[in-house]
């Protein structure tokens, strides 16, 4: 049977845009006018769809339009969209910080959120005063925060300066132990805001092992709301991708992963290159056009680490190519070369007869470890003539696909990542 | 679906708040944090000042000196074999703590915005506790009150308690109430339109002077019988009237008044009650 948790019905919140002064008594007016009336809020009936690049007609915006979904105990679900698709509306409607302008959300938990780590941390009060204050601002009776005192210090690793005014504490610090005191919290349910994206790397491993212990071992629903997709796919089990105010798709988290990296038609595309025309007349052999392509065929610049890399190269060529060879470099974000790979142009082409040919290099899986990269092309020959270079081109990113270094998803462990052997001696 | 969709659940979070729909079970369970709010506004009220809890002390010893020489050597009020310093100072206390309970609830919406718009509990707590706390600044100003009174008794003045002193704590109670109430209305307003927060700054101003603070409100009858209704209208003035003669034994108690004061402090605070439920379902969009 399910045990359905936690339950959104028709879960709709309209915002008005612009400064709130002129015209909001003459709205609230109007709104009190229908009211008394007995009719319904002339304004919800209006409003555009939450699109932050067109500009609307309407004065009010939907930042979130009929989300309906339901949560099994136990779930933990991760919730993913751009910036702007109302997940933190969302979450701020699960946390009860505003009230939705429809809908209901009836829960069979307490809920506890963290929207932001150190919420009503006073800098005039020691470490021990500010984990009371923060932990029964988050719901904890002082009972419970009392039982867990020496944990949630251990667990912060601040005892030290514990009983030291928070102002004087480094900011690391002050994000340990307010972690420290969420991660003691005990609800049933318990919303998450991109607050692990602080802290050094050894913290970032701490704060998602415990979220992993909190959901598997105690079996409590978590929701979860962040960009790193890595993150995402190791904790969650279920999934929840938001566009524009809406829910577009909910299933298992790497079904909705997939679907948030699939290419938007019509974007323009930055791991595409196309020479400038002018620029060609005085080359002799010359790159035409450059794509990277994933293993479904699809030309796109978001790759899991599971997945090989296509580089579609067209290349024109008007003189004898004998010695010419083709390289590429594959360049970290700081334009770091990652590694090489050439070839002779003679080697490739077969059939010398035309002029213009295409080649596809393909970059095998489980190597490039998830990060951002960019890649620098050249047909030149050996004694040093070069008749093409393009460089920082093909912007790509390669996502984790729950590699055993998600947590560290945003920290530079390198760009490869190389299937080590551990042997005990 | 199975069985037990539709029953059996804990809450419902809705777009609006029933009136009046003041979860007391869920006040109580936030007892810890009122608490703690009342002890970070105490304890961070003393920190890096070298006179600390002192400062409660100057700000009304010096406005009593200089209402004692305004009003009574320089206008000529008189306060009847009081000692006119114990008189002031007996409407100044009182009044600083409705004061202080008004003005630190009217922004609570806006002086919290960041907590409120990450946090959830109960919203009431923060005024609450601004009122709770203001009872213990409101405490050592009545022991400079107590000390002035011990010494003005052996300076040989006629000073006599009154049995009615025992309802004092129910006058400080009806006072932080009224003060509750008016700065839940008003900060419910001011979330929206920050006209008010201006008009309250100078308002508690011109109201003490409407309040009988610094004069008896018999004084106000007889030299302006057309206005007199303004401070016989105004509730706190019975509270501060009243006071004054279960602590000094000065003027007189008018029941119908204090009933009156009474009625309009229930009225008051519901009425917060209301709008303040109403605004802090959703005061984080228009603050």
């Amino acid at each position: 049977m399910k045990d359905i948790i936690l339950k959104a019905e028709n879960i709709s919140k309209q915002y008005r845009l612009g400064e709130v002064g002129t015209g909001t008594i003459s709205h609230d007016v109007n709104r009190w006018w229908y009211k008394i009336r007995g009719k319904e809020n002339p304004y919800l009936k209006i409003g555009d769809t939450n699109d932050r690049s067109t500009k609307g007609n309407s004065d009010y915006v939907w930042a979130l339009q009929d989300i309906n979904f339901e949560v099994q105990r136990g779930d933990v679900l991760g919730i993913i969209g751009k910036n702007g698709a109302g997940k933190s509306t969302l979450l701020k409607i699960l946390s009860k910080v505003t009230a939705p302008s429809t809908g209901t959300i009836k829960s069979r938990g307490r809920i506890a959120s963290l929207l932001e780590v150190g919420t009503g941390f006073n800098g005039e009060m020691t470490g021990r005063e500010n984990i009371f204050l923060n932990g029964a601002i988050l719901g904890m009776t002082k009972k419970e925060i009392t039982s867990k005192l020496d944990e949630i210090i251990d667990f912060s690793g601040c005892s030290r300066y514990i009983d030291t005014p928070v102002k004087r504490y480094s900011s690391g610090m002050t994000v340990r132990l307010a972690f420290a005191v969420a991660a003691f919290l005990e609800p049933e349910i318990l919303v998450v805001d991109e607050v692990l994206a602080v802290g050094d790397a050894e913290f970032q491993k701490k704060a998602i092992g415990k979220m992993q212990d909190i959901s598997k071992s105690e079996g409590r629903t978590i929701l979860f709301v962040s960009h790193q997709l890595g993150s995402v796919a190791t904790l969650c089990n279920k999934g929840m991708l938001m566009d524009k105010g809406r829910i577009v798709d909910c299933g298992t988290v790497s079904e909705i992963i997939e679907q948030y990296l699939l290419p938007e038609s019509g974007e323009t595309k930055a791991n595409l290159y196309l020479p400038n025309v002018e620029s060609l007349n005085s080359k002799k052999i010359f790159f035409t056009k450059i794509e990277t392509i994933n293993s479904n065929n699809q030309n796109t610049d978001y790759f899991g680490f599971n997945e090989s890399i296509k580089i579609r190269l067209s290349i024109a060529i008007k003189e004898d190519f004998k010695n010419v060879v083709l390289g590429i470099g594959l360049q970290d974000k700081f334009n770091t070369r990652v590694c090489t790979f050439m070839n002779n142009l003679v080697d490739i082409i077969v059939d010398n007869s035309k002029d213009n040919f295409t080649v596809e290099v393909i970059v095998p899986s489980n190597i490039i470890a998830p990060n951002h990269y960019s890649f620098i092309f050249a047909l030149y020959e050996f004694n040093g003539r070069v008749y093409d270079v393009i460089e920082n081109v093909c912007n790509i990113k390669i996502h984790d696909t729950g590699t055993i270094f998600s947590k560290y998803e945003g920290i530079d462990y390198g760009n490869v990542i190389i299937n080590s052997k551990w042997e005990i001696i | 679906m199975n069985n037990t969709d539709n029953k059996d659940w804990l809450f419902e979070i809705t777009p609006k708040n029933n009136f009046f729909s003041l979860n007391f079970k869920e006040i109580w369970q936030y007892r810890d944090l009122l608490f703690l709010f009342v002890k970070r506004d105490v304890i961070t009220v003393y920190k890096q000042t070298v006179l600390g809890p002192l400062w409660y002390l100057i700000q009304p010893l010096f406005t009593s000196v200089i209402f004692t020489i305004i009003f009574n050597n320089v206008a000529g009020i008189k306060t009847e074999g009081l000692p006119s310093f114990l008189f002031n100072l007996a409407g100044i206390t009182m009044w600083n703590y409705f004061a202080a309970c008004l003005n630190g609830t009217a922004d609570t919406f806006k002086t919290n915005a960041s907590i409120f718009g990450k946090v959830y509990f109960p919203r009431i707590i923060t005024p609450l506790s601004v009122v709770i706390s203001n009872l213990m600044k409101f405490g050592i100003q009545f022991l400079i009150f107590i000390g002035f009174y011990i010494f003005y008794y052996f300076d040989g003045y006629n000073l006599t308690l009154n049995l009615s002193i025992l309802f004092f704590p129910v006058l400080i109670v009806i006072m932080g109430i009224l003060g509750l109430g008016l700065g839940m209305i008003i900060s419910s307003m001011v979330t929206k339109y920050r006209d008010f927060s201006y008009l309250i700054a100078f308002g508690i101003q011109l109201l003490m002077y409407l309040s009988a603070v610094m004069y008896p409100m018999e004084l106000v009858k007889s030299k302006l019988p057309s206005y007199g209704w303004v401070v016989e209208y105004n509730p706190l003035a019975y509270i501060i009237e009243t006071s004054r003669y279960m602590l000094l034994n000065f003027g007189h108690i008018s029941l119908s008044g204090l009933l009156y004061t009474f009625t309009f402090t229930i009225i008051v605070f519901f009425v917060g009650l209301l709008v303040f439920n109403k605004a802090e379902k959703s005061f984080i969009d228009t603050v």
